[in-house]
């Protein structure tokens, strides 16, 4: 129980850090910041992998699943990423 | 390594992200802040692949290339005016992980991510109730933007109670869960509930209301993958997916603000129900239009000290962005000001028009929002309205009866001159006759965006030259 309500704890806190920070963030960059936070929600990446390595031997499912998981959160980490910095780089480039 | 290691490194990474994200406020640190996110991620992944749970690498490798492949491709071939759709399936994908994560933590029996408990089970129920959601509600919304499904508002009578009678029957069996009484077969409903009710959420959402449907499943996805932490009891899934799920909030509100919605009035769709008092067009703008030449528009523009470009969407689905910044350079070299007014919809997501420029290689200090521009517009000499309708009708302003009354605006009919490029007289998104075009001050400049924008920078040019002459 209190693990429980330090991860609640940890979870309230940085939704008020996110909108504070992300009350900043001006409207020129808001594609790239969606597109950027896309790239952090993949971060689910670590359940995937933790569940795609198991090695969970009652069920195949879970490795499958996990690899799915895997592949998904991937695509998130890896596009959001690099469409990102290929966005932000039009900003900064100077003619 | 142990635990308490492997949460420490967990802590370096969420560190690393709010660092990343705090990069974003600014353009020239942007770059470097996205590069910290990215190292971030980098630091999580490897420390838990270095974790002893770990038992086998066949099924991660298998995915990590599959994934990484297609993140690859879509990153580098998507084109800028088709951002809001990959936004869109990025969504998706990340509530379809958090989905098969959950999934797959009630399957386990043992190891890292088996879960169990009160708290293990309502975690994986929400998981698996907003993960889903967020998977076919985005695929819905990829649907409409990539135009595969029409844009207009699809559902049935009473869609409503029907998504409120399912969210109801998805709550109870997380409660089932909950209390331990659930096995894979009731999981399994619910996850088939959760994805029927992605799609039934957001069909019935009409094309014009996009912006507001990706930014929110953009925060779903974020609160998809804290509950997933919660599962496990990871600390980065929970502070990460608690940074994303603010994030799609605030633009969320943005949204809702800038296109005069309530939230609740886009999700259970309250659209345009009122119908009937639409004004007659040809009362509103029956000879008071004045339709003007390149040759004579440039005449204004030589001898302008301000102008302001405003663009919408149009502008590039006629894929003028180059022609309008060449025409910006010309007036530039001859000594004029020219600033962007940039309204909160002027594209398809928040802040498309500003990447859309971008790319056209506009300076983004050139490009003003919304609150800064406004008051200078009276300061001004000539704006060019250039494939925008909605968003510069001074009905949102003057008309109480309007449905667009309290929208905000752009206030360009208060500058000298008002040039609108624009096909014909057509309604824009709200179907509403615009009074800016039948104003005094307003010189409409009918035909392609593309085409009469270069006609002008020519016209312009010729001028020029003739002087020099």
């Amino acid at each position: 129980m209190d693990m429980l309500i330090m991860q609640v704890s940890l979870f309230v806190l940085a939704v008020i850090l996110g909108i504070e920070l992300i009350t900043k963030v001006p409207a020129t960059l808001h594609t790239p910041l969606m597109s950027g936070s896309n790239a952090i929600s993949g971060i689910s990446l670590v359940g995937a992998l933790l569940a795609a390595g198991s090695g969970d031997i009652n069920s195949l499912w879970v490795s499958i699943l996990g690899m799915v998981a895997v592949a998904l959160a991937t695509i998130n980490v890896v596009g959001g990423f690099l469409v990102t910095n290929r966005m932000l780089q039009m900003f900064s480039r100077r003619r | 390594m142990s635990l308490s290691f492997v949460n420490l490194f967990y802590l370096l990474s969420a560190v690393l992200f709010i660092g990343g994200i705090k990069g974003l406020t600014h353009p020239r640190t942007a770059v470097r802040g996205n590069l910290m996110a990215a190292v971030g991620m980098l630091v999580a992944v490897v420390v838990t692949l270095l974790d002893q749970s770990i038992l086998s690498y066949a099924w991660i490798l298998t995915g990590a290339l599959i994934g990484a492949t297609i993140g690859v491709l879509m990153a580098t071939r998507i084109q800028m005016t088709a951002m809001p759709q990959m936004v869109a399936l990025l969504n998706g994908f990340g509530g379809g992980a958090s989905l098969a994560v959950a999934v797959a933590s009630f399957l386990a029996t043992s190891g890292p991510v088996s879960a169990s408990g009160l708290t293990g089970m309502i975690a994986i129920g929400l998981t698996v109730l907003i993960g889903a959601i967020t998977l076919t509600g985005s695929a819905v919304a990829f649907g409409k933007l990539q135009e595969l499904l029409p844009g207009r508002p699809i559902g049935f009578k009473g869609i409503t109670l029907f998504n409120g009678v399912m969210m109801v029957a998805a709550l109870s069996i997380i409660a089932t869960l909950a209390a331990g009484h659930g096995g894979t077969g009731v999981l399994l409903v619910l996850v088939a509930i959760a994805l029927v009710l992605g799609v039934t959420l957001v069909t019935p959402i009409g094309g014009a209301d996009m912006p507001v449907v990706i930014a929110l499943l953009n925060s779903y996805s974020g609160i998809a993958a804290a509950a997933a932490g919660f599962i496990m009891g990871n600390t980065v899934l929970i502070v990460s997916g608690a940074l994303v799920g603010a994030s799609g909030i605030i633009l969320t509100r943005i949204m809702c603000v800038a296109m005069n919605r309530s939230l609740a009035g886009v999700l259970f769709g309250s659209l345009s129900e009122e119908g009937g008092e639409s004004m007659d067009a040809d009362e509103v703008y029956a000879g008071k239009v004045k339709s003007s030449s390149p040759e004579e528009i440039s005449m204004l523009l030589e001898t302008a000290q301000r102008v302001v470009i405003v663009p919408g969407f149009g502008l590039a689905m006629a894929q003028a962005q180059h022609a309008v910044r060449d025409l910006a350079d010309t007036l530039e070299r001859r000594g004029t000001e020219v600033i962007y007014g940039l309204h909160p919809v002027a594209g398809r997501m928040p802040g498309h028009m500003n990447v859309l420029l971008a790319e056209a290689e506009v300076d983004y200090d050139k490009m003003q929002p919304m609150e800064q521009i406004n008051p200078h517009f009276a300061q001004t000499d000539v704006v060019i309205v250039i494939g925008a309708n909605d968003v510069t009708n001074p009905l949102a302003r003057e008309d109480k009866g309007s449905p667009i009354y309290g929208m905000p605006i752009l206030d360009v009919d208060q500058a000298r001159t008002v040039v609108v490029v624009k096909r014909s007289l057509s309604p824009g998104f709200a179907g509403l006759p615009n009074p800016l075009f039948a104003n005094d001050n307003t010189l409409m400049l009918f035909g392609d965006g593309k085409q009469m924008i270069l006609e002008l920078a020519g016209a312009l040019n010729e001028v020029t030259t003739s002087k020099a002459a």
